[in-house]
């Protein structure tokens, strides 16, 4: 049944697993509550993170795709997130030209020990889905 | 394919809040899935031989687990999965437990969730493929930052274990904070007596390299491979000359030199040995106030040397090392009181740190153990010691509790009323904290054999009063205020994080906490080890620790690389980047995108330049994979196909057409 019926919506959340991935586990140990909605793929680094998959997620039909990495300078190979960062901010404004709200895509930075940042992370990005709705429906609108 | 999903309870943990038995049920409906199960708890003895019994009997060839995060158990599985016949990486875990039975009771949901992440990891595994991994040869040498009594066990296990050790120290002599101690808690044996001859040991030890006045300047490479640069700062003192004799501190005439060794109480000579036991007992001079380097006069230590060692021109110099792995043990710095505006903000002569205190007490100190009061020399007759001063304290950024304080503030007022039998010692407290072997009956002892007036409450203020000083706080006790007269007023200051320690963990990678003490792969199971492999942590680096504990870090980090360095080949992690050579087209984007060097261009036999990774050098980014504009190098485990079969898995394509 899809997730919609339910009052969830998809959202796809890729994250590094040094930093944001640890920290949603951190998270998870201090049982700080979350909206239920985000799947999580995990990565080795946001430098992993080609911005196709971002467009590739929205277009199958998810409502919202988060990425999360290390903060600047905190690479777990030096330098992986300052590629993400430009390929993933270009991404953004790249978004709207193809038709997507950019609010639908969020990337950002939440370290291993940061899980309140993460709970009011994940709670944020899926009100805001949220407050969008369901994302538009592709299959329809191409036939 | 025949893939087995195993979905656990772990007791109460995910059970409460999923609805495991379905979230197995509905897995037969994923393609090639055959088996499916919950178990109570599948990391236990039974519930791994379960997953080996289910492969033989089902004739498994991928296994999924749904149970807690993969940082905790992913290897524990892996290797239950190789004990059943199946290669390691036909494996894939589903994190239910910290990503969603923790985070919502909200069980419908929950049990939804589970069932969209188990159908994702069994989308990736049927594109997953058997990987095996590569050997490389380490380099059995350990680089130690950091010299304090941390850094000093550990270089002294790992020397003893046969390991050729480098120790760096920033100061011009190793020891760190302990060597600054009059007393150590709660035995009250002298600091120097227990800690010199281990730092004699250091440098006599034949495996131990010391460079002390040295800094890490670069670390590159990965265990078993590191290359460290150090920079040698310079001394202007030829060390291999000096004899550490001490003529030159004797006629040098610029006497305003900082004296960090006693903590600013006193100001010493522009070339100076810090303490009399230093190691190495070398001079050093302080550039910023000798007369030679500021105005090209003086040169008089020169003239004086019986052994030429001076050398004005001396500079900087950068050494390489080749080391397996690298212990840091570079320790805490002392809280700045000065951020207590209410406590004189570092106006009044008379109220000190618990550190300059310390040197106030020790027969070595500026004093010669006398205790005597900065403003005007005089015995103080009332003491007042105030505690938590930068520990507990969200105002000031500090709330946790840097755990040492209230013992050295009991053994100080032990060792006051000891110097001066006719004072009188107040200790301001929150909550005494003693958790320590002896060290509760220690705390009784200050109270109750050398009448320490314990006060528990904090102190509101501290202003100037006749000739001393007057302490105002609250008793919480008596529920009402209290004014104590003081002579001498001592903050027990707590440890912050090493003021370089944000600059090492970017040199390091490794990562710190929001207080700059660097972070443990695991806070309970893996205390020493970074999640950087071949990088351990040792002392006060990790977090606020007392003499004890950061002894027993060092041992265990030396432990640790002495077992990691038990064998001569070290196993490579698979998950590298593989290049499909009929499709690499030779651009070399990846090359110049590598963090690691890893890539190199080859020639195909047709002349045809190539990419080609090397597997042990790899560490698995996948930033080239990414550049690579005709997708030709792909992460193995973490292919473009494995991840979009996951994206896939959530949201279906839905449209005939290949995106592909």
């Amino acid at each position: 049944m899809p997730a919609q019926d339910r009052g969830e919506l998809r959202i796809i959340g890729f994250l590094c697993n040094w930093c944001s991935y640890a920290g949603a586990d951190t998270a998870g140990v201090g049982r700080l509550g979350q909206p239920t909605d985000l799947r999580i793929i995990r990565l080795p680094c946001t430098g992993r993170m080609d911005p196709l998959f971002v467009l590739k997620a929205l277009i199958n039909g998810a409502d919202g795709v988060l990425v999360s990495g290390c903060h600047p300078n905190d690479c777990h190979y030096s330098e992986g997130n300052f590629y993400a960062r430009r390929r993933l901010e270009v991404l953004k404004r790249f978004l709207p030209v193809l038709g997507f709200d950019a609010r639908r895509f969020e990337y950002t930075w939440v370290s291993a020990s940061e899980a309140k940042r993460w709970q009011s992370v994940v709670s944020d990005f899926t009100e805001q889905v949220h407050n969008l709705g369901a994302g538009p429906d592709l299959a329809r609108a191409s036939s | 394919m025949r893939i087995g999903v195993f979905v656990c309870h772990c007791g109460s943990n995910i059970a409460d809040n999923v609805e495991v038995a379905r979230a197995a049920q509905t897995s037969l409906l994923y393609p090639d899935v055959t088996f499916a199960t919950d178990m109570m708890y599948t990391c236990s003895e039974a519930g791994q031989s379960g997953i080996e019994q289910a492969v033989q009997e089902h004739s498994l060839d991928g296994v999924v687990v749904a149970a807690c995060t993969p940082k905790m158990h992913e290897p524990t599985f892996r290797r239950a999965v190789e004990r059943a016949g199946l290669n390691r990486y036909m494996f894939e875990m589903v994190n239910i437990r910290e990503h969603a039975s923790w985070i919502s009771k909200d069980k419908e949901k929950n049990t939804r969730k589970a069932q969209e992440l188990i159908h994702m990891a069994v989308e990736k595994l049927r594109q997953n493929s058997a990987l095996t991994p590569k050997y490389f040869e380490i380099n059995k040498r350990v680089l130690i930052i950091g010299a304090g009594i941390a850094g000093i066990q550990a270089a002294l296990d790992c020397a003893e274990g046969g390991l050729e050790v480098l120790l760096l120290e920033k100061e011009s002599t190793i020891g760190g904070k302990m060597a600054k101690l009059d007393k150590t808690f709660p035995t009250v044996d002298c600091s120097s007596c227990i800690l010199s001859p281990k730092m004699v040991d250091v440098s006599l030890h034949p495996n131990i390299t010391l460079y002390a006045y040295s800094e890490l300047e670069q670390l590159s490479g990965y265990v078993g491979n590191y290359q460290a640069t150090i920079r040698r700062k310079a001394t202007y003192v030829d060390w291999d000359k000096c004899t550490g004799c001490g003529r030159c501190m004797e006629k040098c005439p610029s006497k305003k030199a900082r004296d960090h060794f006693n903590e600013d109480l006193t100001r010493t000579t522009a070339i100076n040995i810090p303490f009399p036991q230093a190691i190495p007992k070398r001079a050093k001079i302080d550039a910023n106030h000798c007369l030679k380097l500021l105005k090209d006069k003086c040169g008089i230590c020169e003239e004086v040397c019986p052994t030429q060692a001076i050398d004005y021109n001396m500079q900087d110099e950068l050494v390489t090392a080749e080391v397996g792995a690298v212990i840091t043990s570079t320790g805490f710095d002392l809280f700045d009181h000065s951020k207590y505006g209410e406590y004189g903000g570092g106006r009044y002569q008379d109220v000190i740190t618990s550190m300059q205190y310390e040197r106030l007490l020790n027969a070595s100190g500026p004093t010669g153990g006398a205790i005597q009061r900065p403003s005007d020399g005089k015995e103080p007759k009332k003491v007042v010691f105030v505690q938590c001063v930068g520990s507990r304290d969200k105002s000031v950024d500090r709330p946790y509790c840097s755990g040492f304080c209230c013992m050295y503030t009991a053994k100080q007022a032990i060792l006051t009323k000891d110097h001066l039998p006719e004072s009188e010692s107040f200790v301001f407290y929150m909550d005494i904290r003693a958790p320590g072997k002896q060290y509760d009956e220690f705390t009784r002892r200050a109270i109750e054999e050398y009448g320490t007036r314990y006060v528990r409450g904090r102190v509101a203020q501290i202003y100037p009063y006749g000739e001393g000083l007057m302490v105002r706080g609250v008793d919480t006790l008596m529920g009402c205020q209290v004014e104590v007269e003081a002579d001498l007023v001592v903050l027990a200051v707590g440890a912050e994080c090493s003021k370089e320690a944000p600059a090492l963990a970017e040199k390091l990678r490794i990562s710190t906490d929001q207080h700059g003490f660097f972070t443990e792969s695991h806070p309970k199971l893996r205390p020493v080890e970074t999640n950087t492999a071949g990088i351990f942590l040792a002392g006060a680096c990790q977090g606020p620790k007392d003499i004890p504990s950061s002894v027993g870090q060092g041992s265990a980090a030396a432990a640790k690389i002495l077992a990691l360095f038990s064998k001569d080949m070290l196993e490579s992690d698979p998950q590298v980047a593989q290049v499909n050579l009929p499709r690499c087209i030779g651009c070399g984007k990846c090359i110049r995108i590598c963090p690691f060097g890893a890539i190199q261009e080859v020639q195909d036999r047709a002349g045809q330049p190539k990419a080609e990774v090397i597997e042990t050098v790899c560490q698995g980014c996948g930033l080239c994979e990414v550049t690579c504009p005709q997708s030709a190098i792909q992460l193995n485990h973490c292919t473009d196909n494995q991840i979009l079969a996951e994206v896939n898995a959530l949201c279906p394509p839905k449209t005939e057409e290949s995106f592909e």
